[in-house]
């Protein structure tokens, strides 16, 4: 069994279970919480390595063979996605140590932390569609309390849209896996890839975009992005900020996930919508972003807009169908995925270290903070790379779907992703102007508690996430490679399906069968399932 | 039997939905509860109404006596409704907190954090 696709899940529930014991000692948990996190850390660069190394790596769990049992698989682009996990989880962790307050260490921050780290890390690791299902709700939950932990009123109104749409999300998810059992008789994926080959288009369409639905909510593209400025900047910084790293590319991986390997049957429209999807996505957010001034919630819709770069790759490789450029179009997306986490997570660190000298988000209130250049030189990394400056990871994010774009004669949608890459410019700016540039306000409106200080050990973090975005810019061509060997992976979906069912002709002629059952009756396949039990160990 | 029961799950979906657009913080979280009863029965439904013999195999067999119903539907709707259990009770806190924290329970009071 191999024990390292398992440890992503089972370190972080571990580290909850230990934290969540030794509640009464905050200072032993803050410590426990670093450990577990940089455990993760640690196993997610084995797993990136060995992927690379040996190729997709699957482990079925409970030795029941595919696909009856639930199979936990890494292919490159999971292992990138855990990788990615596990530095926002170590992030978070050290910022969390000096910037989470008493009483929210006491009622469980960091258990609910690590919990909803083993949902992240479980829904880029499970091959199975119920399973990602559970992981999803697993996140959820965890999320769902680390929103609402303390309990302001401001948390408590952007929890409830929060968890009402995500809820929503869930049971159209529930819906799509149920219609999808029904005609194939299957949930592990790589079965379904090869089941639903024999389904009519009209029935695989449906289901695609009952997930396109669910994912889309998860992922916060337009139009179904509204729980996310709503809630995104109530909670602690902290909290926000491992938000914005990774729950929405959570949604935006499993968008990919399916639409690369389960719903490719009729791309002109499944992929046509996305693109549009992805157009739209980013118009919204980087308006919505310009017409804010409050310094998260500016953030929280450059989530937004961002994601629409995201899903564009997607779009373009469905387009795209088989060639090169498809390959071409998902590694950028994968490269982008990479390049958002690290920075958006970045700067709502820094946007959480300004709230510490001048006790506001509010842009207004903020100022003066160009005074201190390690400061803004920490901003202006990230927020430069956002925007898609040279040499930083952002423009050979942009670059490359842009590229894509041209490649495959998309000339709107390459318009529409240039143009959104200046207004993000123009709103990095206006942050820049009003919180470093402009003198400090003097007066503060009097209740802003004006600090000189910041703890030094939230540098620690933000100077890191800023020099990984250097490095990403700097050494594109073999992080670009990664991506692309990770489309490939994708693209042509053989080195999964083997990984997971294996390769005997046996298989095969099974599978095939079991499609062809399942076609004429969907109830007769899922009562045939049941005798051939007999295969269990 | 499969048409009437899917017209349940459909009716349950509408409700939920109905209930979830109202201003009712109450009316939210009951929407909520539908919500997850429809998907349920959907899956059941979808899952296929065989009557037949319990999957179990008996001592001393290799396979069970056929005709088997499927049990894996319904393994999905216990896991979903354990979930769907935990989660309600979470929302039902949520709402009852947002009710003392805004001092209503209109959610058209409730958007200071909307933009």
């Amino acid at each position: 069994m191999n024990t390292l696709l398992v440890l992503p899940i089972l370190i972080p529930l571990a580290t909850a279970t230990v934290a969540t014991l030794s509640w009464r000692k905050p200072a032993l948990d803050r410590w426990l919480g670093l450990l577990g996190a940089a455990a993760l850390l640690g196993v997610s660069i084995a797993l990136l390595w060995r992927v690379r190394a040996e190729g997709i790596q699957a482990v079925q769990v409970g030795a029941w063979p595919a696909p009856y049992g639930i199979t936990l698989v890494a292919d490159l682009f999971a292992a990138i996605m855990v990788l990615l996990a596990g530095l926002m989880g170590l992030s978070v962790a050290v910022y969390s140590l000096v910037s989470i307050d008493r009483g929210r260490e006491v009622f469980g921050y960091y258990p609910l932390l690590h919990v909803l780290l083993a949902g992240v890390c479980g829904a880029f690791l499970t091959g199975d569609l119920f399973n990602l299902y559970v992981w999803f709700e697993v996140m959820l939950i965890a999320s769902f309390v680390l929103l609402t932990l303390g309990g302001e009123r401001a948390q408590l109104e952007g929890a409830i849209k929060y968890v009402t749409l995500n809820l929503l999300s869930s049971a159209v998810f529930l819906t799509a896996v149920a219609i999808l059992y029904g005609v194939t008789g299957t949930l592990n994926m790589a079965d379904l890839h090869n089941k639903l080959a024999t389904v009519p288009a009209g029935v695989t369409t449906t289901v695609a975009m009952l997930f396109l639905i669910t994912f889309g909510i998860k992922a916060a593209v337009f139009p179904l992005f509204f729980w996310l400025p709503a809630s995104y900047h109530t909670p602690p910084v902290a909290v926000s900020a491992i938000f914005a790293g990774l729950l929405t590319k959570v949604g935006v991986y499993a968008l990919i996930r399916v639409f690369t390997l389960l719903f490719l049957q009729n791309p002109a429209y499944t992929h046509t919508l996305l693109l549009w999807i992805a157009g739209l996505t980013m118009i919204t957010g980087v308006l919505g972003a310009i017409a804010q001034h409050e310094f998260r919630r500016v953030l929280s819709f450059h989530i937004v807009s961002q994601i629409g770069y995201m899903i564009m790759g997607l779009a373009l490789f469905g387009l795209s169908a088989s060639t090169p450029l498809a390959a071409f179009s998902l590694a950028a997306s994968i490269f982008y995925i990479a390049h958002h986490i690290v920075v958006k997570t970045n700067l709502f660190l820094v946007s959480g270290i300004a709230h510490q000298l001048r006790g506001s988000y509010e842009l207004k209130d903020l100022g003066g903070l160009a005074s201190r250049p390690a400061l803004a030189i920490l901003f202006l990394v990230p927020a430069l790379s956002l925007a898609g400056l040279p040499p930083l990871s952002g423009f050979f994010a942009k670059l490359s779907l842009i590229q894509a774009a041209f490649g495959g004669r998309y000339f709107a949608i390459a318009a529409v992703a240039l143009t959104v890459s200046l207004l993000t410019l123009y709103s990095m700016t206006k942050i820049w102007i009003e919180a470093f540039w402009k003198p400090a306000p003097s007066a503060n409106n009097g209740q802003n508690a004006v600090r000189d200080k910041y703890h030094p050990v939230l540098l620690v973090p933000v100077s890191a996430l800023a020099l990984i975005t250097l490095l990403i810019g700097l050494s594109a061509g073999p992080v670009f490679d990664l991506s692309v060997e990770a489309a490939q992976q994708l693209q042509d979906p053989r080195g999964y399906l083997t990984a997971v069912l294996g390769e005997t002709a046996e298989n095969q002629k099974r599978f095939e069968h079991d499609a062809r059952a399942s076609l004429s009756s969907p109830s007769a396949a899922s009562v045939e399932v049941w005798p051939r039990a007999g295969d269990r160990p | 039997m499969e048409t009437v029961l899917a017209v349940v799950a459909g009716g349950l979906f509408a409700a939920a939905f109905y209930l979830m657009l109202r201003r009712s913080l109450v009316k939210l979280v009951i929407g909520l509860v539908l919500l997850s009863h429809a998907a349920n029965l959907a899956i059941f439904t979808i899952g296929g109404l065989t009557r037949a013999n319990a999957p179990i195999v008996a001592l001393g067999k290799m396979q069970p006596d056929l005709p088997t119903a499927d049990p894996l539907p319904q393994a999905l709707i216990l896991t979903a409704i354990v979930i769907s259990f935990g989660v309600t009770a979470f929302a039902v806190v949520l709402l009852q907190r947002a009710y003392q924290a805004v001092g209503s329970d209109d959610l058209d009071k409730m958007n200071t954090t909307d933009t």
